[in-house]
């Protein structure tokens, strides 16, 4: 059998890896307004996708012309991706709202700084979380995902764009400065080793087709424009067809299908890694840059003999409830340090209901959380 | 010449079995410049599926859903940013973005600015009835200066945008305006937008009598058609006039063009020189 060929290995800034990421998803369309600390993402796109052979890079006036652009490219058929930090993510939400009331999938990457408003524009923070859940108006479900280091910024970008085309759905990928910002060692997966996933396109006459219509998944498939699928869209609330409607019955369907959507999938959007937290005392709770500090911190308490565990959380929503819960089940205590003032602690209380003692580290000095910062709470018990 | 008549060239175009009776009222403007739109793509072949039509938000971005073509239906004053992604990703496509004259001028100024500056291949298509009309009347960029409106009661302070004259400053290949009164002319300035590349603008007036009118002692209709009548005289006339016979007339015609190409094109031109150097190279 010949050998398998060496993966190939780059030194690289967590935003390249995103840029990585993103070309081995399919990814040929960005749009994007510069801004710290995303701004090498948008900058190594500029210079790489004129080379693809379709490839598009538009430098937009500003970041609702960027999603509105990202919307429009991706309604042609095209993956796309634009990335932003704090303020510009601010500007993208009524956008977001649209692309998921119109079912268009792409992939917004946010790289963190501290705020509100200009606020810290280099300095690590976590201050995005709950906007990136609850930042548009509506009720509407969300994905949102983290990634810790380097190399985890190329998977869950690629991750990131297959949850889009699956779902039919913008889905956001947060990153802090520090993950941003790190250089380390990377490894380009073989094209067998990661799955690519495109959405589903239909196939029958366009005169049967209904662009907004229930199916087994809930997702309708999505023709790219002009492939002879004549369709309306829209932000309004609208029927099957994609006509807008106010009749109370089929606004409630359309609500429903799009959270049911999401909802019923659970199990594949919800991604955690667990460090052991079979029969841990302590378990850190923590995504992100500070999941680094907190594993190291685990490490070093389960060489002093305490019992901890870490749950790195790469998917913030849906909230990875199920995993949590096993965990809050066993465990005395949970610590959950985060550089905000408690925006994920919250969804962990709220799950843990009175049961274990939830104990949070929040840092909004611009400064990140640090190993024996954790350590130290992880002491107490 | 085609063996149709005007209206069984429209019928071929609406979706006559799912959105009728339409949301305007009785007088608008708005079903006459849709009318224009739909003979000219007609009379330049385009396939239905070739066309996308981008519409904003208020009375103008409701008449995309009447037509059947790819139609969608964007967020305010936003829809040339959908239209230039569209572009961008599959230049085969017809892009026509109809906007209001809130909703190109105010909330979607900056875009407007930026797309006729890129020059990208979209035919902007801009509704100017000098109000807010879906909202209830409110005073747009485009409200004459001394005209009442609900946030003008005492009469607008503001001086109005010259769209034109924007549209040239930043760049567009091709710059017109036209009337709903002068329904042929708008449809011969139409084909030839259409037809260019580039990013090309066309400035319609069209009444909004139930809110303009009823504000500006314009009784019905009628009068606010022959008010167009009137106000709107060819851009060559208009040059010859002196000064103190400008006042209150509007110049129609086309004013700028040229034979730029599109940011789609120049594009790919760049995408292609990649591809011979790195055959080149081999």
């Amino acid at each position: 059998m010949a050998r398998r060929k060496k993966h190939k290995e780059i030194f690289a800034l967590g935003n390249e890896a995103v840029v990585e990421g993103a070309l081995l998803a399919g990814c040929s369309f960005y749009a994007g307004y510069p801004i710290t600390p995303s701004s090498e993402i948008m900058e190594i796109m500029a210079a790489r996708l004129p080379h693809l052979e379709d490839g598009v890079f538009m430098q937009m006036e500003d970041e609702i012309a960027s999603m509105g652009a990202a919307i429009g490219a991706s309604m042609a058929g095209r993956k796309v991706m634009t990335a932003t930090s704090g303020p510009g993510f601010s500007l993208m939400q009524e956008h977001i709202g649209y692309a998921v009331m119109a079912e268009t999938p792409l992939v917004v990457v946010n790289v963190m700084r501290g705020g509100p408003s200009t606020g810290l524009p280099t300095s690590p923070a976590q201050g995005d979380v709950q906007q990136a859940r609850w930042g548009t108006h509506g009720d509407h479900p969300i994905i949102v995902l983290s990634a810790s280091n380097v190399q985890e910024c190329l998977e869950m970008t690629i991750t990131a764009f297959n949850m889009a085309e699956k779902y039919r759905t913008p889905v956001i990928l947060l990153l802090d400065e520090v993950t941003a910002h790190t250089r380390e060692k990377i490894e380009i997966p073989h094209a067998d080793e990661y799955e690519v996933f495109s959405r589903i396109v239909p196939n029958m006459p366009p005169e049967w087709y209904k662009p907004f219509e229930e199916t087994v998944r809930g997702v309708p498939p999505m023709p790219p424009l002009g492939a002879g699928y004549r369709f309306h869209t829209t932000g309004l609330t609208h029927d099957r067809n994609g006509f807008p409607t106010s009749r109370p019955d089929e606004v409630v369907d359309l609500t429903e299908r799009l959270h049911r959507k999401i909802d019923q999938f659970f199990y594949d959007i919800q991604l955690v890694d667990e460090v052991d937290t079979d029969g841990a005392d302590i378990v850190v709770i923590a995504y992100g840059s500070v999941a680094r500090s907190a594993e190291y911190a685990v490490q070093q308490a389960r060489e002093s003999g305490i019992k901890a565990g870490l749950l790195k959380l790469k998917t913030l929503f849906p909230y990875p409830r199920r995993h949590t819960d096993k965990v809050l089940a066993h465990a005395k205590t949970v610590v959950v340090p985060e550089m905000n003032m408690g925006q994920i602690s919250r969804e962990v209380k709220r799950v843990n209901m009175g049961r274990a003692t939830v104990r949070t580290i929040n840092r909004v000095d611009g400064q990140i959380v640090t190993p024996s910062e954790i350590l130290k709470v992880i002491m107490q018990g | 010449m085609s063996e149709f008549t005007g209206n069984e060239i429209i019928h071929q175009y609406l979706r006559h079995n799912k959105r009728f009776p339409h949301v305007l009222c009785a007088g608008c403007g708005h079903g006459i410049v849709l009318g224009t739109l739909i003979r000219s793509i007609h009379d330049l072949g385009l396939p239905k599926d070739d066309v996308v039509i981008v519409a904003g938000i208020g009375c103008s971005g409701r008449l995309a859903v009447y037509v059947d073509f790819n139609t969608i239906h964007t967020t305010h004053g936003r829809a040339l940013t959908f239209a230039t992604g569209i572009k961008m990703a599959n230049p085969q496509l017809k892009v026509i973005c109809l906007m209001g004259d809130g909703d190109a001028l105010s909330i979607g100024g900056n875009h407007l600015i930026h797309a006729a500056r890129r020059n990208v291949g979209i035919t902007a298509l801009i509704l100017n009835n000098n109000i807010y009309g879906m909202t209830g009347g409110q005073s747009s960029p485009a409200t004459p200066l001394g005209a009442k409106s609900m946030t003008s009661p005492f009469g607008q302070l503001e001086k109005s945008f010259d769209t034109v004259e924007l549209a040239r400053g930043a760049g567009a290949n091709f710059v017109a305006r036209g009337t709903v009164f002068h329904v042929k002319k708008l449809e011969n300035i139409m084909i030839e937008a259409i037809r260019r590349p580039g990013f090309n603008l066309v400035e319609t007036l069209t009444p909004c009598h139930t809110q303009f009118g009823r504000k500006n002692k314009y009784k019905s209709p009628v009068e606010m058609y022959k008010w167009l009548k009137k106000a709107a005289i060819d851009k060559e006339r208009y040059d010859e006039l002196p000064e103190d016979k400008r006042e209150g007339r509007i110049p129609i015609g086309v004013f700028v063009e040229r034979e730029r190409d599109g940011l789609e094109e120049r594009y790919a031109k760049l995408r292609e020189s990649f591809r011979k150097t790195s055959q080149g190279g081999r």
